[in-house]
């Protein structure tokens, strides 16, 4: 920390969580997190919850986001409850979960009520098609960043891992719950020995 | 299961199953919402799904609202609450145990485990995404060279990734994609 920050910039920092946000607060913050979202709403919720209005550090934001990575379900959701529930218990996981679902699924359901209205006409098919290329790119990328580490580590038994659960799903297209029944305690139990042997 | 005679029901034990099966994010889950959606229901069509994940990925909020999309398809209004509630419900009442758990005992060693394992798994099931997605969106050379030049975009440069899904919209519109 830099030595001229003003005193109560330090007070901030260190205690990002000395006032623990209203389920108001809690509410509009996730909403406007989620609705600033296009293309994913971790960058903003990190932006939100971080540099904005400091409720947590950067370590607690990335271990809470750990946690939430391997809970089953959206991240982001699973974010927003613990988050919630952290400040406010109950009420505050359910204002927090309100707050980023609510606003988004009223215009996504006025988007798919249009779309059953007008998805025939030609003009918004063609850019549906144009968009969803894009979007299947954007995907790829997210692919991609999230393999390097594993690259650059030359984790090669999770870069099997990874191969396996890809041709059971993407080209055999078996069912996701009976490849996830065999994959998980399967990559649990890898991953235990090899920490065992890295540790002896 | 009466899910023939009544949608409603379909819709919210399929997604509150897959909700609980879903690791690694909600675009994670696309193989298998393609897979109930399009092959096992026939709630839609290939092209239709390819159309949903277009607007899912267009609208602010989670992607995984994708099941908004589907669920309006299948029974309305009533259709987009129940599969949204379906496929978030679950996974945030164990996400609030979970969470209560864990902050008590951080010590133990298992949450760092379990989720070091989880993780080739979630990008083996979001590689998976990308590629049953790309096959039905690229039936054409130009429709796979967008989808390229934006995963190359958005790999190496920091755009805001809403200017690449509006190129492919412009690009569409215009009739390149076909």
């Amino acid at each position: 920390m830099p030595p001229d920050s003003p005193p109560v910039a330090i007070l901030a920092l260190q205690h990002p969580t000395s006032t623990p946000p209203g389920l108001i607060a809690l509410f509009v913050a996730f909403a406007k997190i989620s609705l600033a979202g296009f293309g994913g709403v971790l960058v903003w919720a990190r932006r939100g919850i971080v540099d904005q209005r400091r409720w947590m550090t950067a370590d607690e934001f990335n271990e809470t986001y750990a946690l939430c990575h391997f809970l089953p379900g959206p991240n982001i959701v699973n974010l927003s409850v613990v988050f919630g529930s952290r400040f406010r218990g109950i009420p505050g996981a359910a204002a927090a979960f309100t707050g980023l679902l609510g606003p988004p699924v009223v215009i996504v359901t006025i988007l798919a009520a249009l779309y059953a209205q007008f998805g025939e006409i030609d003009a918004l098919r063609r850019i549906l098609a144009g968009v969803s290329c894009a979007a299947v790119g954007l995907l790829m990328s997210a692919v991609f960043r999230m393999m390097m580490p594993l690259v650059k580590r030359r984790d090669l038994v999770g870069l099997v891992v990874l191969a396996a659960v890809f041709i059971a799903i993407g080209l055999m297209r078996q069912p996701l719950a009976a490849v996830l029944l065999v994959a998980i305690p399967l990559s649990i139990a890898i991953t235990f020995a090899m920490r065992k042997r890295g540790a002896a | 299961m009466n899910s023939d005679n009544n949608p409603v029901w379909a819709l919210v034990s399929t997604f509150g199953l897959m909700s609980l099966f879903a690791v690694g994010g909600g675009n994670a889950a696309i193989p298998e919402m393609h897979r109930v959606a399009v092959d096992v229901h026939h709630w839609m069509t290939d092209k239709q799904f390819a159309d949903v994940f277009a607007i899912a990925q267009m609208s602010p909020g989670p992607n995984v609202l994708i099941v908004t999309l589907i669920g309006y398809g299948v029974a309305g209004v009533a259709g987009a609450l129940a599969a949204t509630l379906a496929m978030c419900g679950p996974t945030a009442v164990l996400a609030y145990y979970v969470g209560r758990l864990l902050t008590r005992s951080s010590h133990s060693r298992w949450p760092a485990i379990i989720q070091a394992a989880l993780v080739p798994l979630s990008i083996g099931l979001m590689g998976a995404s990308a590629l049953i997605l790309a096959l039905t969106s690229d039936r054409t050379s130009v429709a796979a060279f967008v989808t390229g030049a934006s995963a190359v975009l958005a790999f190496t440069t920091r755009l805001n990734p809403f200017w690449l899904l509006l190129a492919g919209g412009v690009l569409g519109f215009a009739g390149f994609i076909g």
